[in-house]
Formats: structure tokens, sequence, C-alpha cells
């Protein structure tokens, strides 16, 4: 079994997403895809499953030329996709989002869920890839929702399996297991496409190596003979270093001090069980740990969107229970969230607009209820030239913007009044490589400048390169803490993962 | 990099105008296209379909008599389109238009027969007032139960508009609302002082064209004023455009909704007050008579923008003023209107039908 | 290194605020309203309430229910104070939604019996009634489920019924009550057909597309009316279809009258329901249906035509809706007016949302709907002092009450209203 592509050619409008790619994989291998966020991964894959349609080139298999028109012709041909955003539905159980498409039927239309369940069970026997095949999908970790979206295309007995950035949601742990799932589906024979961004993993696991640019293919390798550093320059096309420069911490005086919080997670379950945290002027605290251990409510109940049902929040000195979020943002608190697109922008309304979404009532914005949009519009300006945003004008709309220069409004936006503590959460999500070192200098910067920092992030590289102290959340509570000098990578992931030794254990020192 | 940044002064106004009056124009004709098509197959003679369409012009445009009607049929149109558009902008589909009416219509008619010896400069702001009071109460419980407990505006304004129109019912078959003189659900009249005066009665005084026009204009300019220069319109059009990120940012979410489903609701109440106060000097049972409904269509047919709704009120307006004189004289009956409006709506809300239609009319297409 | 695995951890249970309170805001309800029962209903009234439970053709008397108003209406007090002050004390609990629904429940017989105190009331005929009434809100309903299940929001429904209602007035007129059902499916699948290619092909906001069609639907049908049916009354004379006793079932005490001595429109509806019911959740193509309405993109990835099941979907959800409308005449009058499903459509979607989305659900809420527009014509018969106008008014209360007091932010299918563009 051999998947070749020979050509490809994808475009939008005048954007060309793929330019010429070629590439082929064999039963038994693994191929890696690598690439930076935009550089034509998820389109390729797109256009191998049938999703989009290529404006050129030729995909084949065994030597004889395929056309898809949709999934179905591509999952006819033995070809199977795990997508990096999960093609499964929460509201069904796993074993119908698993024959979903190709479902056992008895008389009459009726679902055989009897047959179905079974098949679930015998495929995870045979990859040793364990799951409860009634269990619904809602509430599923992550790892185990990605062993779901295997099976599913096991049980289309797909030959040829994509994986599109497998790993970005998973924990150091369960990267390990991962791993060792795609060894036995090599074993097994299968053809694999696995596209990432992560140059350790390629090395680990890749048989050959592609490297894409600005959807061209701009070399490959073999990991045997090569090293990361070359595939680094490769990728970003000049060299990087992940390393950010910044001096010692100068810490000062607690700006934060949370003591037994306790935060319930909407229903009478808790997302917060006891978190004591201190953040101190000029000193970046980094929050590592896998997506949903409580980092959201963390955030949340800081920034006041949350209620608090146990226990104490001090900030800038006073108990902020029962304050109101605008005056936080008014004693000194910057926020910048998660997802950009769900809290941080009004994506249809304009860069100025957005600039002022929390300081439109300001004196310096309006009077008496009136708005001058000119002094809006000129410190709007001022803004996207000092944080060098790229927008044609101010009037242009957020969501004419990349997502890089999106996540640079929400950040000029958060910087542009004297603040005593940012809460920076995933800052450098979906964003590119430049306007992430850009980021990340603005983010010590402010550190230097006295700001206390509360990252969150689920990228331990992130992590790593830019916190002075790391604590690892994990199930609500803060399991252990590192100084980032001292940090060992392995440890932080057994931390991440629920595993922690004596001597790391979290014991902060409690606000005066 | 220096970033070059445009700094123009903000407006509403769109450079697309061209191509909306193009796609208007052409949603009428084909419109009207419908609606001839519709009579020939209800055996209309053809001399008579003839006669429909052109009393349909005369009636609307033909003489100031008619266009005089045109804006009595558009006054209650735009304002309350005016209310819809506050919800809409707010994200929130404010259904409850035509309960807002009638209640806002009803406080005013209180209002206006109970101070009768209030001079006009006094009496006729405060029964608009209580006009407007009325209908933000009645939509305020909308907004109310939706940041309460997350029930959905579009069916709790739906249950609200029945409640309405059955609490009209009550009020106008008992004291102190019923007119006395009547045994039939007829309310008591306004009092002059309270009634929107006849704009033109010194040069014609069957031409009904009132205060309530100018009150439409007014409105309008008001709204956009209000959405577009104040922290207020800022944080109604927030709430549209991601109530999250407002929430992120500090606005008190709750309170927005609130206060932009009254405002809604409010406006609505004023269309009412044009109706009592104004061509009707009293209330009957149901006087709001769907207006609420195609109220909502005038909105979405401006795509939810308050100048727009100016010319569609008018649109619809004339519509109906000409659908009138077509009742009379060609003895078509005038429901052929709403299937007029209901096409013309089709057409602009789709755009992409219009462009299938008349492919030559769009071909220089505005690249994006 | 002494690695220590987190086991499970037992400490106090933390309660969410908003529960808290929300439990303590209808347990204070619940004690409001157990004293409005008890002053209001209660203390003073004397006499008992008769209710008649012998079908209204019956030949045999089965007797009556006789209920002394005071003690009964005194007792449910007691238990509904009972249920508040319960919920005051415990205010995690869970079941404060059940309680508030069976107190709402029990409320309405203590209302009903203080309004029989001293005459009689026929349980039957209002039992029988309520099904009747129930019958367009449970098509309503239930055309909403089909659509919005596959992930299209139908404000058309009243529409769909209202182009039943006149098809089956008009088609029944000239080929006969069986023909003029047909049809008026056909119509109704047809009107499915336009909001599919609104909202599927040409993406049009389905608010929009719905408020189109109703106002499309009103007046095509308004006109044909004035302009054809006046003149021609030939057209406007449908049969009406008698109702059919099912053998044995409709001699069952209470159920039989209830459910199996009507026309073919509550057996139909019954049907529909469990055909409904079975095709969402039991079979390949329900499946594949609500795969649809819940994530498209992942439906679509794995070969499932969106475009053709929402197409499909919308258009059995048309014809149960113009099905339905043919109740309106061929199932009661035989006569079409302008505007006679009176907003029956709407009150079915909020059936819909009431019923969790869920054919079965449809039906309980459409009963509960149907009780409560019998009941207002029933009370204005007992003469109660209440205004005729406030009870009319009872439905739409209720449902605004369920809708925000019991459903709350009940969940839609996730895609629901949005629509759906291949990459």
């Amino acid at each position: 079994m051999i998947i070749t592509l020979d050509n490809i050619t994808k475009r939008y409008g005048s954007f060309v997403a793929n330019d010429s790619i070629s590439l082929s994989v064999r039963s038994g291998e693994v191929h890696c895809l690598l690439g930076e966020n935009g550089a034509g991964k998820t389109t390729l894959m797109n256009v191998i499953y049938g999703l989009s349609k290529a404006d050129g080139g030729q995909i084949s298999i065994d030597g004889k030329a395929v056309q898809f028109a949709s999934p179905k012709d591509a999952i006819a041909a033995g070809i199977g996709m795990v997508h990096q955003h999960f093609m499964l539905i929460p509201a069904f159980s796993v074993t119908e989002n698993v024959v979903l498409g190709l479902e056992p039927t008895l008389f009459g239309d009726r679902l055989d869920l009897d047959a179905a369940r079974k098949r679930v069970r015998d495929i995870s026997a045979q990859f040793g890839l364990e799951i409860d095949p009634d269990a619904p999908l809602e509430g599923m970790p992550v790892g185990i929702q990605q062993r779901v979206e295997i099976v599913k295309i096991l049980y289309r007995a797909a030959d040829i399996m994509i994986f599109d950035e497998p790993t970005a949601v998973l924990t150091p742990q369960e990267v390990i297991e991962f791993f060792k799932i795609i060894e036995s589906l090599r074993a097994a024979g299968k053809a694999i496409l696995f596209i990432t961004h992560k140059l350790n993993e390629v090395m680990e696991i890749a048989d050959r190596i592609t490297v894409l640019r600005h959807g061209k293919v701009v070399g490959e390798a073999d990991p045997a003979t090569t090293s990361s550093g070359e595939l680094a320059n490769l990728m970003v096309g000049r060299p990087v270093s992940m390393l950010v420069s910044r001096t010692e911490a100068k810490a000062g005086d607690v700006v934060l001090a949370l003591e037994n919080v306790h935060v319930t997670d909407g229903t009478s379950k808790l997302a917060l069980d006891g978190i004591d945290l201190v953040v101190k002027a000029g000193e970046i605290v980094g929050i590592a740990g896998v997506h949903g251990n409580g980092q959201t409510e963390l955030i949340e109940v800081i920034a006041g969107l949350r209620p608090i049902v146990d226990g104490r929040i001090c900030f800038a000195g006073g108990d902020i229970a029962g304050i109101s979020p605008r005056e936080r943002h008014r004693r000194g608190l910057a926020h910048v969230p998660e997802d950009r697109s769900i809290a941080g922008l009004a994506v249809t309304m304009s860069v100025a607009e957005n600039m002022v979404l929390d300081s439109y009532y300001e004196p310096r914005f309006s009077r008496f209820g009136r708005i001058d949009w000119s002094s809006v519009r000129k410190a709007a300006a001022q803004l996207v030239s000092q944080f060098d945003v790229r927008t044609k004008s101010v009037d242009a709309s957020a969501a004419s913007l990349s997502g890089g220069n999106q996540q640079k409004v929400v950040i000029a936006r958060e910087m542009s009044r004297p603040i005593k503590l940012m809460i920076a959460a995933q800052p450098t999500r979906g964003v590119d490589v430049g306007s992430i070192e850009y980021i990340h200098k603005r983010i010590v910067e402010a550190r230097d400048e006295g700001v206390g920092v509360l990252l969150v992030s689920t990228e331990l590289d992130e992590v790593l390169a830019l916190s002075d102290r790391i604590l690892v959340m994990f199930d609500g509570r803060i399991l252990a803490e590192f100084d980032s000098r001292t940090a060992d990578r392995s440890l932080i992931g057994l931390a991440m993962a629920g595993v922690v030794t004596q001597s790391q254990t979290h014991a902060p020192e409690i606000a005066p | 990099m220096t970033t070059d940044i445009a700094v123009r002064p903000a407006g509403f106004w769109r450079s697309e105008l061209a191509g909306s009056v193009m796609l208007v124009l052409a949603a009428l004709v084909t419109a009207l296209v419908v609606a001839a098509l519709i009579m020939v197959f209800s055996g209309v003679s053809m001399p008579q379909i003839g006669l429909a369409l052109t009393s349909l012009a005369t009636g609307s445009f033909g003489s100031p008599q008619a266009i005089s009607e045109t804006l009595v049929a558009a006054t209650p149109l735009i304002i309350a389109g005016l209310g819809f558009v506050i919800g809409a902008k707010a994200g929130l589909f404010n259904v409850g238009v035509e309960g807002q009416i009638l209640i806002g219509g009803m406080f005013g008619l209180v209002a206006g027969f109970s101070f009768p010896d209030l001079p006009m400069i006094v009496h006729l702001p405060l029964a608009l007032g209580c006009a407007f009071v009325g209908g933000a109460l009645l939509a305020g419980i909308a907004g109310w139960l939706k940041v309460a407990s997350g029930a959905h505006e579009v069916i709790t304004t739906i249950m609200l508009n029945f409640i309405a129109l059955r609490f009209v019912d009550f009020l106008l078959r008992n004291p102190p609302v019923q007119n006395p003189e009547r045994s039939d659900p007829i309310s008591r009249f306004v009092a002059d002082t309270a009634t929107l005066p006849k704009l033109f009665a010194w040069f014609d005084p069957s031409m009904r064209v009132n205060l309530g026009i100018l009150l439409a204009v007014l409105v309008a300019v008001f709204v956009a004023w209000l959405l577009w220069r104040t922290t207020l319109g800022f944080e109604i059009r927030v709430m549209g455009a991601n109530q999250q990120a407002g929430r992120f940012a500090g606005m008190n979410t709750a309170r927005t909704v609130i206060v932009a489903m009254m405002l809604s609701g409010g406006i609505a109440g004023l269309a009412g007050a044009t109706l009592t106060q104004g061509v009707l000097g009293r209330a009957s049972p149901d006087f709001a008579a769907g207006l609420g409904f195609e109220a909502i269509a005038v909105a979405l047919l401006a795509r939810s923008h308050p100048v727009g709704v100016v010319f569609s009120g008018i649109l619809f307006g004339a519509l109906t003023a000409g659908g009138r004189r077509m009742q009379v004289a060609a003895g078509v009956s005038l429901d052929l209107i709403t299937i007029v409006q209901a096409i013309v709506l089709l057409c602009i809300a789709a755009p992409m039908l219009i462009r299938t239609i008349y492919p030559f009319l769009f071909r220089p297409a505005r690249e994006s | 290194m002494t690695a220590t695995t987190l086991s499970g951890r037992a400490q106090t249970v933390f309660l969410d605020p908003a529960l808290v309170r929300r439990n303590r805001i209808i347990g204070i309800v619940l004690l409001v309203l157990a004293a409005v029962i008890a002053s209001g209903f209660g203390i003073g009234v004397e006499g008992n309430a008769a209710f008649n439970l012998t079908p209204p053709r019956a030949l045999i008397p089965i007797g009556s229910l006789i209920v002394p108003v005071a003690p009964y209406v005194l007792v449910i007090a007691a238990i509904i104070a009972f249920m508040g002050v319960r919920l005051l004390m415990k205010s995690g609990s869970r079941y404060a939604n059940l309680l508030l629904g069976i107190a709402l429940a029990l409320a309405i017989t203590a209302f009903l019996t203080w309004a029989t105190a001293g005459k009689s009331l026929s349980l039957i005929g209002l039992l029988q009634a309520t099904v009747v009434r129930a019958v367009p809100i449970a098509f309503a309903g239930l055309a909403g489920v089909l659509c919005e299940r596959v992930g299209v929001v139908n404000i058309g429904i009243e529409g769909m019924m209202m182009a039943g209602a006149f098809t089956g007035a008009v088609a029944g007129s000239l080929i006969g009550g069986v023909g003029g059902l047909v049809a008026a499916t056909v119509v109704g699948g047809g009107i499915g057909l336009l909001l599919a290619l609104l909202t599927v092909t040409y993406r049009l906001d389905h608010i929009i597309a719905g408020v189109v069609i109703n106002m499309l639907v009103l007046g095509i049908t308004s006109y044909a009316t004035s302009q054809v049916l006046v003149s021609n009354r030939a057209l406007n004379q449908a049969p009406v279809f008698r109702p059919i006793e099912i053998p044995y079932l409709s001699d069952v005490p209470i159920l039989g009258p209830m459910f199996f001595s009507h026309n073919i429109f509550v057996y139909a509806a019954l049907i529909m329901l469990l055909s409904a019911t079975y095709y969402l959740f039991h079979t390949r193509l329900g499946l594949r249906a609500r795969a649809v309405g819940e994530y498209p993109r992942a439906a679509d990835t794995l070969g499932i035509d969106v475009f053709r099941t929402r197409y499909i979907n919308v258009m059995l959800g048309g014809m149960v809706a113009g099905f339905g409308g043919a109740w309106f005449t061929l199932g009661s009058v035989g006569q079409f007016d302008e505007n006679m499903t009176a907003g029956r459509g709407f009150i079915g979607l909020a059936a819909m949302i009431f019923g969790r989305w869920h054919p079965l659900g449809v039906l309980a809420a459409a009963l509960v709907f149907g009780f409560a527009d019998t009941l207002q014509q029933k009370l204005v018969i007992l003469r109660t002092p209440v205004p005729a106008e406030f009870l009319a008014m009872a439905p739409y209360i209720l449902t605004i009450i369920v809708v925000a007091g019991l459903v709350g932010r009940a969940r839609a299918p996730a895609a629901d209203g949005h629509n759906y563009e291949k990459s």
C-alpha cells in the first residue's frame, strides 16, 4: 500500500495554500509533515481526505489515480483521518460516534447497537486501545477522545491514517501512550501521515520527514541524519531561539494572593479545590497543566467572572470578593483571555472599538455618556503602531486581521493602561512565529516594569521559556511548584499527569 | 515598520448605497410580477390587473393625499421597526413588537383621556412618555426572564404578545377604559391635547398625516445617535457582536440586555401611541393588527440600520396605502400586499436570489 | 524518589452558589403559593366539588368523584408548603424543578376544585378536550423537532400549518377528506422544501426565512380566501373526519374516552410521535440526522451528506406541519378562516423546547398546553370570578413559567440555526 501525492496545488482566491506539493507514504512507515501554523498542512490534509478539492495535481493509491469528491470516497479508498479538532459528537456515546456513517443495521433500518458495541470492543482489544463503548463523549478526557477517533478510523478498516497535530492536546504522559499506539499501528502495516509542528516528536517517531513552509515543500529529511536545529531552520526559514532573553526577576510586593479558593463548575462539582497562590510584582508565574484541570476557572475567579464559593482573593492589597470585573480592571488587573475569538474580541467590530472595549467609558474617551470617537481613534492608532498591529486602518473589522494581529490587539488593549497584574491565558495560541516572539518580548517587558504576570498555558515550552516560577495544576489543585532555573521537564510532565514527589509539593507563602 | 493609519471620521453611511437601491428595485419588480401572476391565477381580468397595478402607484405617491396616506401607514412601521433594531443590535430577536405596540398604545390612550385639562405642551409628551413606559415594561419582562433564567426571548415575547392582546381585550370591556356610551369593546377617545396634530390640516383637512411621521424621523436619528455615539449604544452593540467579550471587558451584560430590551419595547410602545393618539384616536380589540410583525419585516429589510428603516418603512407604507386604493378601485384584496411584502423581504434578505434572477444587473461585481 | 499518585478525595461538599440561590427562590415561591392557595381557595369555602367521570355519550353512568373543597385545598397547600420548607432546608437539592412542577400541578387541581365548589364538572369531558386541543400543538412541536434535530430553526411552522389548513379545506371540498389530507401534507412538504432551499442552499438566516414563510402563507391564504373562497363557497365546505371508536380500548374507563374515541388526527399524532421517536433514536438515518444537527462538519467527514439530510428532514417536518394544519379544517370545522391557526405553531415551538427536542417530550408538553387551553374554557362556563380574558392568558403565562422556571437553559442541538458551509 502506498499513497502518492503529485504536485498538489490548492488556492483560495489569490492565496496559494498548497503549491505543487509531492510526497508519498508507504505501509508500515510514519511520515511526518512538519510545518508551523499556516504552512498549509491542514489544507493538504483536507485535500487528501476529500474535504476540499485540489486545483491541480494528482493523488494515487498503489499507482492508481484516485479522485475524491467527498470524504466518503476517501474513506472507501482506505483513508482515515484524526482531525486536530476532534470530529466527535459530545451528545453521543463512544459506540455511536464510532459507527456513525457506517452503521450496522437490522431490519427496518434499526441500529444494531449490540453488533456495533462488539466491534468497538474487538478493535480496542486488538490494538490495546482501552475504552468503554457505552460511555458518553461529554466530559471525557481528551486522551480517551483521541482513542475514540483512532477506533473510528480502524472501524472503517483504514490502511492510510492521517493524524493532524495529534499531540497538541495531550499531557507528556499521554503522548508517550499515544506513541505506543502509533508504534502498534505501524507494526500492523498502516501507512501513517503525521502532521505536527513539534520538532522533538518528529525526531522521535518519524521514518521520513517532509518540511512545509508557506504552502511549499522546502525540504525532506531522514531523522537519522538530521538534527532538530536544521529542521527548525527549514521550518521557519530563519534561525529561531526558543529561549526568550530575559534577566533575573526582581520580585517585589505581593500583588495577588489566593487563599484556599474553592470554585464550582456551575453544578456542584468543584473545579478549584483549595487553591493557594501568590504573584509578586515583577515576576512571571507560569501555570502549567493539561487543559481542563481548573485553569479556566482560576482565571475567571480572579477576573471576577465566576463566583467564589470559599476562600479569599486579595489583589493590590484588598480582598476583592464581590467586586465587579470593571472595578478590578480599574484597580489594575489586565486579562488576556484564553480564546480571543470567544472572549477577547468582538470580531465584527472595528479595531478601534476593540481597543477600547474595557475603557470606552473613561473620561478620556467619553463625556456624559457620549463617546468621543476621534480621541478613541487617535488612541487606537497609537496603540496599533506601538504594538505593531498590521491592519489597513483602525476602522477595519477585527475579523480582517490575522490571528497574531488579533492577539496583539487584545494585548495592546490590556496593556494600554496602568496595570499591576496581567493574566495572560494562552497568549500565543494560533499565532504565527513572528508574533509569538513579539508577544513574549512584551510580556517580559511588562514584568521588568514591575507588573506581576500570571501566565497560563498548556504549551509547556512556553511556560518554561517565560516563567520565573512554575506551578502545575491538576484536578483543580496546584500540585507542585518548580523554580524555572532548575526545573526538570520530565518532572513537570509527571506532575501534569498528577504524579509528584514530596520535595516539589507546593507550599505557598501566605500573604500578609 | 511604520503603520499608516487612516484617521477618517466615523459614520454609518456605507458606500454600497447604489447597490442597495438597485437591489430594492429589483426585489420590488419581482414581487409585483409575482403579484400580477397571482391575480391572473385567481381569475382577475387583464384590465383589472392593470388597474390594480396603476392604483397601487397612484394610491401611494400619485397625489398629496396619497403621499399623506403613505406616511400615515409608514409612521408606526418605522417607529416599531426602530424598536426592533435596538433589540437586534443587542443580539435580541424581539418578536414581541406587536404586544408592545398594543400595551404602549393603551398606556398612551389612558394617559390621553385621563388628564383632559392639561395643556397640549405637557399632555402630549406625557402621554407619549406613558406609551414608552408601557412598551418598555412589557419588553422588560422578557429581558429580565432572559437574564434571570435563560428563557429565550423569542418564546417569551411571543407569549407576551398573546397576553397583551387578552389584556387589551379586558381593558376595552371594563371601565374606565371602555367608552361608557358603547356596549362593544371600544375605548374612550383621547383628548385633543394628547392627540398628535395633523400637519397639513390648514391645507386640506382630509390629509391625515400627523406629527407622528416627524416623531418617526426623530426616533430614527435618536436611535442612530444612541447606537453609534453613546457608551450605552456601544455596550448594546457589543452585546450583539460578542456578549462574552463584553462580559470579560467588564460590562454589566445583564443590565445591558434588560436596558436594550426595554428601549426596544419602549420605542415599539411609541409606535402604538401613534395609533391611539394619532389616526385612530381610540382603541379597539387587536388595533395593532399585525403591524408589529410587519415592522419586523421592515427592520430586516433595512438590515437593522436605523436610517434604512425610515426608507423601508415608507416603502411598506406606500404598499399598504396603494393597496387600499387597489382594493377599492380594482376590487383586489389588500392581502395581496402581504405577499408582495414577503417577496420583497425574501429577495433582499437573500440577495443571492436576486442575483440569480437578474445576473445582468450585478455583472460589474464589486471585488472585495 | 517517592512518587505518590493522588487518590480520590473525601472532604466537605461545596454547593454551587447559583443552585443554592435558585433553590431558595423556588422554596419561597412554593411557600407563597401554599399561602395563596390556602387563603384564596381553601379557608371559608363551603361545599363539595363534583367531578363527573361518565363519558358524554355513555349509557351507563360511572358516577362522580366528590371532593370536599376546603379539606382538599388545605391538604394540597400543606403538601406544597412542606416541599417549600424542605427546599429551604436542603438548598443543595437537585429536585427543585421537579418539586416546582408537582406543586404547580397540585395547585391547579386545588384551583379547579375551588372553581367547581357546589357545582359539577365533567372530568372526562375536560380530559377529552385536552387531548383534542393538544393535537395541533403536538403536530407543530413534532415538526419543530424534526427540523431542529438537523439544525434548522423553523419559525415558519405557523405558516406551514396555515397552508395545511387552507389546502385541507379547498382540496377536501373538491376531492374529499382523504384527498384533502394528502394535499395538505404535500403542500406542507413543499413549504418545508422552500425553507430548506432558503436556509440550506441560500444560507438565509433561519429566523428571517421563517418570517418570510409566515408572511407569504398568511398573504396567499388570506388573499385566496377573500378573493376566491368568499364567492365560491363550494370550495370551502370540506367534510370533517368523524371520530372512530377503537374497539375494546375505547371502553377502558377514563383512558378510553380520553385517547381512543377521537378522529383520525389524534391517532395520527400518537403514531407519528411514536414513529419519530423510533426514527430519531433507534435507526441509522435518525442517528445521522441527529449527528447533522449536533456537529455537521463531523458528519460530513464521515461521508454523511449534510445538505441532503437537512433537506429530507425539513421536508418531513413540513409534511407533519401540513398534516397537522389540516386538523383545523378537516379535523374540526371543515371550513377555512383567515389566520385560523391563531399562533398554535408558535405554541408548538414552545412545546418543542419544553419537551427538550424529544417527540415524547413534545407529547407531554402538548398535553399540558392542551389542558391549560381547555381549562380556561371550562372555567368560563363555571363562571369563576376571574375575568375571562385573564383565564384566556393562562396557557401563555403557563408557557412562560415553564420555559423560564422549569426548562431554563435547555440544550438545543448544538448546530441549531447554524448554516453549514463546506470547506
